[in-house]
């Protein structure tokens, strides 16, 4: 049978993560699935997890008034979700929608911030892990907000 | 290099702004009518102009020549405005060809950003016919909204091939769009191929190819074996006029393909 810890242990967001950091993390941890349609958490909401997604996808979403819900970006298997748990007021600032069947790792925020503050370790290690998610996707927005593929008119 | 008056046997509208014109040759053929993938046209609207427009039709396919074409200036109206049995001017084709004999026996990445997708078709069209000669092969292709994906039926009758990996991505969406949301770079990042042996085609928006080349040189493809689709203002199209002009090349005539590392230095700067 698959243990957290493995599964943990192989997802590419944790590779190469040491074992005793796994092992701190899988207390913090949960195995969640959402069907196709069902929400994973609403903006404006207070935000106490994060997702590693193991298989399917899931769209981020803003609700514009008038145009109804706008994605943004989608998340796929191997990648990770959320990090408005990591900075003050720990409220999401989009919505999270499951586009296909979406089994999940859902982490407590509280439990994990827990841990980075004893383990400082552990949370320069998670928190270089998120920041180049992070960097990733300012890059991507950078270019969406570019509208490289318009007229440029 | 006279235009060679041909008829538009069919037009079909690709998206709000994009159009593809069957072309026919009125009269006899010219003696070869062949293309490779990546050449281009110079498309004549009569009185008005020409404009460098990439062939994006089946190479194996003889007697028509398609080109997908974006509305973007004065010409490019002219011609979305032809209708079935119009008459325009064709001279062509000019340019250099994707490495797609070059490219047997490795996995091959196309990345396209927007209307970069039409020059890359014959390439697929080429490569699917003989399939067998080829590793994997990943299409990654993005645009604007879901509305502006081209080729839509194509793209669907691709996607259920077991032995092609597509992935599209748009910049936004709304409503009941199903697929990704993102840039084409984030496609790249994880798509299944080996880069120490994949050969990678770019075509697009010269930003989004920055960044795809950053993304596949980031996996390890080897600045060789990335090639680009250059764009630039052509007239002669002979490499007479040098409006084309990159660095020491023409695009016309020593492009509009360029292999990333004979073009690195020009590429990174800016206005050239």
């Amino acid at each position: 049978m698959e243990t957290l810890e493995r599964i943990l242990a192989e997802h590419p967001f944790l590779q190469g993560l040491d074992q005793s950091y796994v092992a701190l993390l899988v207390g913090c941890a949960s195995n969640v699935v959402f069907r196709a349609e069902e929400q994973l958490f609403r903006e404006g909401t207070p935000a106490n997890q994060f997702f590693i997604i193991r298989h399917g996808d899931v769209a981020v979403e803003l609700h514009v008034p008038g145009r109804g819900a706008l994605t943004i970006d989608t998340v796929h298997e191997g990648e990770v979700l959320g990090w408005s748990w990591l900075v003050p007021p720990y409220r999401w600032s989009f919505s999270a929608r499951a586009l296909t069947l979406t089994r999940a790792i859902a982490f407590d925020g509280a439990c994990l911030r827990a841990k980075c503050e004893e383990n400082h370790d552990l949370g320069y290690e998670l928190l270089r892990r998120f920041s180049t998610v992070m960097a990733e996707r300012l890059q991507s927005t950078r270019l969406q907000l570019m509208d490289l593929y318009g007229s440029g008119r | 290099m006279l235009p060679v008056p041909h008829r538009v046997a069919r037009v079909r509208r690709e998206t709000a702004d994009t159009f593809t014109l069957d072309l026919v040759p009125i009269g006899p053929a010219p003696a070869e009518h062949g293309f490779l993938p990546g050449q281009f046209n110079m498309l004549y609207a009569f009185g008005v102009g020409e404009v460098a427009i990439s062939i994006s039709g089946d190479p194996a396919e003889r007697g028509v020549l398609r080109h997908t074409t974006r509305i973007v200036g004065t010409v490019t109206q002219a011609l979305g405005r032809l209708e079935r049995g119009s008459v325009l001017g064709v001279r062509g084709p000019f340019g250099n060809a994707w490495p797609v004999e070059e490219a047997e026996g490795h996995d091959v990445v196309l990345v396209a950003g927007g209307i970069g997708l039409a020059p890359l078709r014959p390439v697929l069209y080429r490569i699917m016919a003989r399939r067998p000669l080829y590793g994997r092969v990943v299409l990654a292709y993005g645009t604007r909204t879901p509305a502006d994906i081209l080729y839509r039926s194509e793209l669907a009758r691709w996607r259920s091939r077991p032995d092609l990996e597509m992935l599209v991505t748009v910049d936004r969406a709304v409503g009941a769009w199903p697929g990704k949301v993102g840039v084409v770079p984030a496609l790249i990042r994880r798509a299944p191929f080996d880069p120490t042996a994949t050969i990678a085609m770019v075509c697009g928006p010269e930003v989004m190819m920055r960044f795809s080349v950053e993304q596949l040189r980031t996996r390890g493809v080897p600045p060789e074996r990335i090639h680009l689709s250059m764009e630039r203002n052509m007239k002669c199209a002979v490499a007479l006029c040098g409006h084309c002009q990159y660095g020491p090349a023409f695009v016309c005539k020593d492009g509009p393909v360029f292999r990333f590392d004979r073009i690195e230095r020009l590429f990174n700067q800016p206005e050239i």
